[in-house]
């Protein structure tokens, strides 16, 4: 479950490889890049890159390894309480896949020469980020199952053209994380459809919990198009393969029906069905939240780097008493 | 550098209906029993009958995508062309 | 008291414990692999407890008093090490009772029998962590030791006979004893040898009497369903 937070970086370095090849002086390795990146070849992790293909790359990566395992947290938040055994197992099953996914991200970015150890120093001293929508607190039960329908939806959404991303390990990660996320995002709109459908009480926790997680969920798109200039780059090599506004526009429509069979209403007064356009008209984000939210300023940021940091001091020791191990009995197979 | 220097190792899978162990991505391990044990969890979470090899980066050999004519040079290099990468350019922006 | 019962509570109340280290394991393999732990008792609990009523029902509606886990399943986590030495005193007895009741008659053996895998994989775990721990650094041997030493007190509630299973639990002790006995002293740890239980005559888990944690613990787990009666989730 998560999203790649919405990229629009590039560098304009000489070697930014935008492949308008004229005449001298263009280096054959790039012709070679931006060729094959044309042709939707992969570009695997012994192949020449320019740097900033390379940088753009591990940051968007790594950002994304980092937004699944911060994700956990929201969600194990809910796994002692909840409420039916059968759900318990569920939500247990979903949270360990999201340690799973960061850990498939983490070793494709590893490709590019970033050991995980300076990207976890990374993420802990903010210096890399994750995805906002982590940044909001899941205050009742139906928050498990509105991150299930609407943040894994909107993670979907953009996870499924990575799978034909230029940089072969991060296709190829995202390819095995969008085959094991399918479900979550089934199991969390069932747990809201049996909310909805169930006591006035349950319908209004499922109601309350839509209502507050619908616009953080279009926020994680990023930006909209007209001020996310840097997504050019990303689009040409093929790391982004659609606009923020795009997919914000094809996850609204698919969220309008599906509403709708849940019985539950989005707190968008501007909603409407654009015959035109074939698509939902909808209301204006509050980008200064977004900012605000980015800034470090949302409820939740200092939790949740908080918490990563401490697991990660408080685990030293093991890790420690391991390595420690291995080179005492190096060589040695039990 | 924090207590975490556990190394790198590939991994390789053979599902239980499949012919050889292909290529299954990478995880850090203190050490090879270790490694095969984490392996398992995080890449066969879902079936049972399947092989795994686990296999330090370093002892791997790689190919260079630049070879010319015939000729095979194996370079002796790791599978990752950058064994470390720390800058990240000026001016890269971030959301 | 009824078998299923007991072993059910011995899964369930573990699964909660293990839920609990989600998102705050000391290495991210570590939240995968105990979250596969976690999982598998979950799933026995489910099985297990369902052979005796609803599992939902028996899982929330019941007090402290009508629980019959062994109070070492319900002991906090502590550190890793704690947790650790928790795994290992409570899985290498899972795996021999496991074993035993596989071999059986009775409606419980097909279960074991697919139990007795996962158990082996938790011991396998929990060797595999108490001999790094225990032969790591000094700091990580002094911490398991604590740990082994601390949980001692209540793996002799494991060998008591529970009415039902077809099980001869007293005379598992000895194979037990042998199993964490080698894998200490591997991990140049020494075994604590005082007294393990606790001098009570109320009894102990399987007679409903639990320790202080437990109820904070139900309380957690509960608090949700309770809020809802009737409701479905």
């Amino acid at each position: 479950m998560t999203t790649a937070p919405a990229v629009g970086n590039a560098t304009d370095t000489a070697d930014s490889g935008t492949g308008t090849g004229t005449g001298t002086g263009i280096d054959p390795r790039l012709a070679a890049f931006d060729a094959a990146v044309a042709a939707d070849s992969r570009i695997e992790p012994r192949d020449w890159m320019p740097d900033a293909y390379r940088a753009t790359l591990i940051r968007q990566m790594a950002q994304h390894a980092h937004s699944e395992i911060i994700g956990m947290q929201p969600e194990a938040n809910w796994i002692t309480r909840a409420p039916s055994l059968r759900r318990k197992a569920i939500l247990m099953a979903k949270v360990q896949d999201e340690a799973g996914h960061g850990l498939y991200l983490y070793s494709a970015t590893e490709t590019l020469g970033a050991a995980r150890d300076e990207l976890l120093d990374k993420l802990h001293t903010g210096r890399q980020r994750y995805s906002s929508i982590f940044n909001y607190p899941t205050l009742t039960w139906a928050d498990v199952g509105a991150i299930g329908w609407l943040v894994d939806g909107a993670a979907i959404t953009n996870q499924v053209p990575l799978c034909r991303c230029s940089y072969g390990p991060y296709a190829r990660a995202m390819v095995r994380i969008c085959k094991e996320e399918s479900f979550h995002q089934r199991q969390g709109y069932e747990l809201l459809l049996a909310l909805s459908r169930g006591t006035p009480a349950q319908h209004a926790m499922a109601q309350d919990a839509v209502d507050r997680w619908w616009w953080p969920s279009l926020m994680m798109f990023g930006p909209p198009d007209d001020e996310s200039g840097h997504s050019a780059q990303s689009m040409a090599w093929k790391i982004k393969r659609h606009s923020n506004d795009e997919l914000r526009q094809r996850f609204v429509d698919i969220c309008v029906p599906q509403a709708e069979i849940l019985g539950l209403t989005l707190p968008d007064p501007a909603l409407r069905w654009n015959e035109e356009r074939g698509s939902h008209d909808y209301g204006p984000i509050d980008w200064t939240e977004f900012q605000e939210v980015l800034r470090g300023n949302g409820p939740c940021n200092e939790q949740r780097i908080t918490q990563r940091r401490r697991a990660h001091e408080e685990g030293e020791w093991v890790r420690e008493a391991a390595t420690a191990y291995a080179a005492k009995h190096e060589g040695v197979r039990k | 550098m924090t207590g975490n220097d556990w190394p790198l190792w590939e991994v390789f899978v053979r599902s239980r209906r499949g012919l050889s162990h292909s290529h299954a991505g990478s995880l850090h391990a203190p050490d090879a029993t270790m490694a095969l044990r984490q392996a398992r969890d995080l890449y066969t979470r879902r079936s049972e009958g399947v092989s795994i090899w686990v296999v330090p980066s370093s002892q791997v050999t790689a190919s260079s995508p630049d070879e010319k004519d015939s000729f095979f040079e194996p370079a002796a290099d790791k599978p990752y062309r950058h064994p470390t990468f720390y800058e990240i350019p000026e001016g890269v922006r971030h959301l | 008291m009824n078998a299923p019962i007991a072993l059910g509570d011995d899964a369930l109340v573990l699964a909660q414990r293990l839920g609990e280290w989600a998102g705050h394991a000391p290495v991210l393999e570590e939240d995968v692999a105990l979250a596969n732990i976690a999982l598998d008792l979950l799933g026995q609990a489910r099985v297990l407890l369902s052979l005796a009523g609803d599992e939902d029902e028996l899982a929330y509606l019941r007090e402290e008093r009508e629980f019959r886990n062994v109070q070492l399943v319900e002991q906090p986590n502590g550190d890793f090490a704690h947790t650790i030495a928790r795994q290992l005193y409570f899985s290498a007895y899972q795996e021999l009772m496991y074993g035993e009741l596989a071999t059986g008659p009775g409606e419980l053996a097909a279960l074991a029998a697919k139990a007795v895998k996962e158990v082996a994989y938790h011991r396998d775990h929990a060797v595999q962590w108490t001999l790094r721990l225990g032969d790591g650094t000094p700091e990580s041997h002094e911490r398991m030791q604590r740990a082994l030493d601390a949980l001692w007190r209540y793996t002799g509630e494991l060998f008591q006979p529970v009415e039902g299973l077809p099980v001869d639990l007293p005379a598992l002790r000895g194979p037990w004893l042998e199993t964490v006995g080698e894998v200490a002293a591997r991990a140049t740890l020494t075994l604590p040898d005082g007294p393990d239980r606790t001098a009570w005559s109320a009894g102990a888990g399987r007679q409903g009497v639990h320790t202080e944690p437990f109820g904070r613990m139900l309380a957690e787990m509960q608090h949700l369903h309770r809020s809802h009666p009737g409701a479905s989730w």
